[in-house]
């Protein structure tokens, strides 16, 4: 395959927003790490000198994905995600810790986090198992086989521990959905997390009255609208109200105080100013400078390299989890709104170039690349802006950090190889 | 639908963190201000305060510097305690104790751990300080006082409250502004300006350079020196003379409207309100509700001006034409008023203009005064005429000077009365409110407005507003409200009549006792009638003294009134100390020593613990040797 005709049916729409992001992410690592006495922006010792000589890594690993045939990926997703599951395991016994998770090899120069590629090869993976011509989704069976292509990594990334990456994971559950599993079970994982947030909320008592109000209504209206049968309904209601009961059990006996911290912290259930103001200075305290550095940026921002909280180091991780608050203090309401803006536009195009995929393969493991990225910049936006509890996982594109960097641009330039291969497939 | 699921949810987040971001950013927006800002540090330069100085140049108020000794707990390193406890002068549990406290309070901001030390102290440790990490020396200056005197004159300092903090956020917390008298007026100007600096911080509170290479950073500016119009000696020996004493005294330039001295009795030493001690001492002064030191009775005390008004009243029926100078009326040791016979001490006979003020006949002033309602078609239109005229001498009105706090005092007009008595001239006249005449009505001033309005009168229908402000940085004050004269409505030729009367006080009438040799003084005395509620019964008390005079009557110098609380006979105590402070002032030194060790050694104390003995007691005693204090030797040896 010529270079030329590559250069030709690639979606560029998606390569000038994946470039904006970079180009974005860049500055804003600059001016997070940004010292007085550093001059010039090539100096490797620096964490943005670093992050530049990645994107130059990345662009050499674009030029490699683009060139291998689009075969290759389909061919040997199984071996790849062989590979990424003994590098997990590999972490047991050679892993190097930082910060506390046993999550990287070292290699000398750099830092390589196994997870990431997980993430690419888990996405490949569950697509060449799912488009697989023996695989029927609606049978129990597959359906198993499935799941246990994202729980095996998740589970052996958990005990590093990572609970931020294991959930990326869980996210990729969402292309089984596409696939044909019974919406159903989404009901289920749905219902659950509602039922556990308002017994945080409210207590077990109100959302018993209320699950009990639904039904008195439910079995008074039933026979002129609905068709479910009773049994089921009433059984699942008194369910919902066993796991209200054992999620007051569970938060108060089985997590620890710093999870049971976050949650009051997320879900503001913290009333007394005097213990607020502690959780802001201990667990909230990432949350709440974040915040502040957003609010300081107002419309317009502070202007590149102004930002005196971002100066000051005050919002912990901001290079790399917390990259988004240097967008919010510097640049404003203006930039924050352009980059949800770009990211949302990226995910949709992908959603696009996803459907009109003639090959299962491609389609299925697109929606793995919009769920792996979707969540990403789901949960870490949310966290940074205080709408979601603090679960450390970077910005796609954005946050500093040099694997995961390259293993986002390969999880999405192997996409648009795919994609710019579509005509030619299905044959 | 399962094609439209996935894009829906990316949409729907997306206007989700839209939402929250513009709530943020837009609705709860709180811009950064530079010194809110956590992420900077403002580094203040305190300048040095300005020294204030007396007219004649003397210093009033200095500047004394003061050595805390600092820390910064978590740049303590090991050291030995002992060598460093016996450096400070403090016990090693002592130290330990308040090391510990600072690190409570915050590891890494400096505490004070010794308090003010001392300059030999201060000598001795800032050389071996450098051995010590984590301490050092912060100088402060603290203010001085070069006078025990003229406390309710110069105010006193302290540190800003939340008050002061929300009125002006230049100030930051810990800073000292002036709290009253001129450390407060001038706050301003004796402050300068404080210099800042700005740090960017880390999250760990480190320095990390300066904010945006020092462009915001403010030069810090000198507070300016200034000079008050206040003679040092005067208010020095007028306080000595007051001891003991309650009541308020000024003395003005008349040519200038500058306050000479400002005495209110009982006053306290500035230096209690200096440093360390002044909370602890301030508590003090200020709950003594009886003798109130801290209430200014020189320029907040309302009283009742008595026989000096009378004087302003002979001006006016001169002005209106109601009189001449040798009009006469008849004193019966008295007068009626409707079938009440009010006494009168001036001795009877026929009095004129001359003999009325220097006898201070209270017949002959109220046969002026009802001359005067005698000019007018009605009562109301006398009344209002009258209060015109009294008005323009700055009674019943703030006199704009700046001085930080002051009272108006009253003048009543026909208004008042129609409130109290009912409209109509048939309903109240000059014989009903005959009081006025004699200065006991509803007349009130303060000592201030008496001083100024005999400057009205030595100066001959002027006055100049009464300031306390000679010199900025040794240039003179150029505020016009301070310089142009203000006239009275009293035309020049009827003040001299007036004037020789109240000189003949001097030479033959109520103040003949206290002349002083080679002065011309023109004077008046007052013996004003005083009550309290005791016990919700209006008792009287013994009258208070009260003495205007300026002096010398050609070319005034100055002019003075004395208020002299339960004095009794206006030339008894306020005559005595009126004539001694201008002896004082004119030739710098005193002759008569006999008068002056009388004023030194007699107090009054006896008559204020009168209305608080819970027993009956007798008032106005003719004998006064009793105020005598034998062993007041320290205040005549000051």
């Amino acid at each position: 395959m010529s270079g030329k005709s590559i250069l030709k049916r690639i979606d560029w729409l998606t390569v000038f927003i994946y470039l904006a992001l970079v180009l974005i992410g860049w500055v804003n690592i600059y001016s997070s790490t940004f010292s007085e006495s550093v001059t010039s922006i090539f100096d490797f010792g620096t964490l943005h000198g670093k992050q530049l000589f990645f994107i130059g890594v990345s662009f050499v690993a674009i030029i490699l994905t683009l060139a291998l045939e689009a075969s290759f990926y389909e061919r040997f997703s199984s071996l790849l995600y062989l590979i990424s599951v003994l590098l997990l395991l590999g972490l047991f016994v050679f892993g190097k810790t930082i910060a506390g998770a046993t999550s990287w090899y070292d290699l000398g120069f750099f830092n390589l986090q196994p997870s990431e590629l997980a993430k690419v090869a888990t996405a490949l993976a569950l697509a060449k198992y799912l488009s697989d011509i023996q695989t029927d989704i609606k049978r129990r069976k597959d359906q198993f086989f499935a799941f246990l292509v994202i729980f095996i990594p998740a589970i052996l990334i958990i005990p590093q521990p990572d609970p931020g990456s294991a959930l990326v994971f869980f996210a990729m559950a969402f292309v089984i959905f596409r696939e044909g599993l019974p919406l159903f079970y989404l009901g289920i994982v749905l219902l659950a997390v509602l039922v556990f947030l308002t017994t945080l909320m409210f207590g077990t008592v109100w959302v018993s009255i209320f699950i009990g109000l639904l039904m008195v209504l439910f079995l008074l209206l039933k026979k002129k609208t609905f068709k479910v049968p009773v049994i089921p309904m009433v059984s699942a209601a008194v369910i919902a109200i066993l796991f209200s009961l054992s999620v007051n059990f569970v938060f108060n006996n089985v997590f620890e105080q710093r999870h049971r911290d976050r949650f009051s912290l997320w879900l503001r259930l913290e009333k007394d100013p005097a213990k607020l103001e502690k959780i802001r200075k201990t667990i909230g305290y990432n949350t709440y400078q974040s915040e502040k550095a957003i609010e300081a940026g107002g419309i317009f921002g502070k202007g590149f390299l102004e930002g005196t909280r971002t100066k000051g180091d005050f919002v912990p991780e901001q290079e790399t989890d917390y990259i988004f608050s240097t967008v919010g203090e510097e640049w404003g309401f203006l930039g924050t709104s352009t980059v949800v803006l770009l990211f949302t536009l990226l995910l949709l195009r992908l959603v696009y170039l996803s459907e009109r995929q003639k090959n299962p393969f491609s389609r299925m493991y697109g929606y793995g690349v919009i769920s792996i990225l979707f969540i990403h910049y789901f949960i870490n936006i949310g966290m940074v802006i205080g709408m979601l509890p603090t679960i450390g996982i970077p910005l796609p594109f954005f946050s500093y950090g040099g694997s995961g960097l390259l293993f986002f641009t390969l999880l999405l330039f192997i996409m648009l190889k795919l994609d710019s291969n579509r005509l030619k497939e299905g044959m | 639908m399962r094609k439209i699921l996935l894009s829906s949810i990316i949409i729907i987040i997306g206007i989700t963190f839209i939402g929250r971001l513009s709530y943020l950013q837009i609705f709860s927006f709180s811009p950064d201000q530079l010194l809110d800002d956590p992420a900077i540090k403002a580094i203040y330069d305190y300048p040095e305060r300005g020294y204030i100085y007396d007219r004649y140049g003397k210093l009033l108020v200095g500047n004394d510097p003061a050595y805390d000794v600092m820390v910064i707990p978590r740049e303590v390193k090991a050291i030995d305690t002992l060598e460093f406890c016996s450096l400070l002068g403090m016990e090693k549990e002592q130290f330990l104790k308040k090391l510990k406290k600072a690190r409570i309070y915050s590891p890494r901001l400096p505490s004070v751990l010794v308090h003010q030390l001392s300059k030999q102290d201060y000598a001795r440790l800032q050389e071996k300080m450098r051995r010590y990490p984590g301490f050092y020396i912060q100088k402060r200056s603290l203010r001085y006082y070069d006078t025990n005197a003229a406390a309710n004159v110069l105010g006193y300092i302290s540190e800003v409250n939340e008050r002061d903090l929300a009125k002006n956020p230049n100030y930051v917390q810990g800073e000292l502004t002036g709290r009253t008298g001129v450390e407060k007026v001038y706050e301003d100007t004796l402050r300068g300006r404080k210099g800042i600096q700005y740090i960017q911080k880390d999250r760990f509170n480190r320095d990390i350079g300066k904010y945006k290479d020092g462009s915001l950073d403010v030069e810090p500016e000198q507070g300016k020196e200034i000079t008050i119009t206040i003679d040092k000696e005067l208010q020095e020996y007028g306080e000595r003379l007051m001891h003991g004493k309650w009541g308020g005294i000024v003395a003005i330039e008349p040519s200038s409207g500058e306050i000479l001295t400002m005495i209110s009795g009982p006053t306290y030493d500035p230096s209690l309100l200096v440093g360390r001690k002044r909370s602890r001492n301030y508590s003090k002064l200020h709950y003594d509700s009886i003798s109130k030191p801290t209430f200014d009775r020189s320029i907040s005390f309302e009283k009742s001006p008595g026989s000096p008004f009378k004087t302003i009243n002979a001006l006016i029926a001169l002005q209106e034409g109601a009189i001449t100078p040798s009009t006469t009326f008849t004193c019966h040791h008295g007068f009626y008023i409707g079938r009440n016979k009010k006494g009168c001490h001036c001795g009877g006979g026929t009095k004129n203009l001359n003999n009325g003020i220097y006898e201070s006949c209270n017949a002959y002033f109220v046969g002026v005064y009802k001359k005067i309602f005698e000019q007018f078609p009605s009562n109301s239109e006398a009344m209002d005429a009258w209060e015109k005229h009294v008005r323009s001498f700055g009674l019943g009105a703030y006199l704009g000077s700046d001085l930080h706090t002051g009272r108006k005092g009253s003048v009543p007009n026909s208004r008042m009365y129609n409130k109290w008595y009912g409209k109509g001239d048939k309903r109240w006249s000059a014989t009903t409110t005959y009081s006025n005449a004699i200065g006991q009505g509803e007349v009130n001033v303060t000592p201030l407005q008496l001083a100024n309005m005999t400057a009205a009168i030595a100066n001959r229908g002027y006055y100049i507003t009464p300031h306390i402000l000679k010199k900025i940085e040794g240039k003179d004050i150029t505020n016009p409200d301070f310089i142009e004269p203000k006239y009275t409505t009293i035309d020049k030729k009827h003040f001299e009549p007036v004037i020789q009367g109240m000189a003949d006080v001097y030479h033959k009438g109520t103040a003949r006792w206290v002349q002083v040799p080679d002065i011309e003084i023109a004077g008046k005395t007052g013996t004003v009638e005083n009550f309290m509620v005791i016990d919700s019964v209006r008792t009287q008390l013994t009258d208070n003294s009260v003495f205007v005079a300026f002096a010398p009557v050609d070319k005034p110098k100055i002019a003075i009134a004395v208020y002299i609380q339960n004095g009794y006979f206006g030339s008894r105590y306020a005559g005595h100390i009126a004539s001694l402070l201008i002896e004082k002032y004119l030739k710098r030194k005193i002759t008569r020593k006999d008068l002056e060790k009388k004023m030194l050694t007699r107090t009054l104390e006896r008559e204020y613990a009168k209305p608080y003995s819970g027993k009956p007691f007798k008032i106005n005693e003719r004998d006064w040797s009793q105020d005598e204090i034998k062993n007041l030797t320290k205040n005549l040896q000051q």
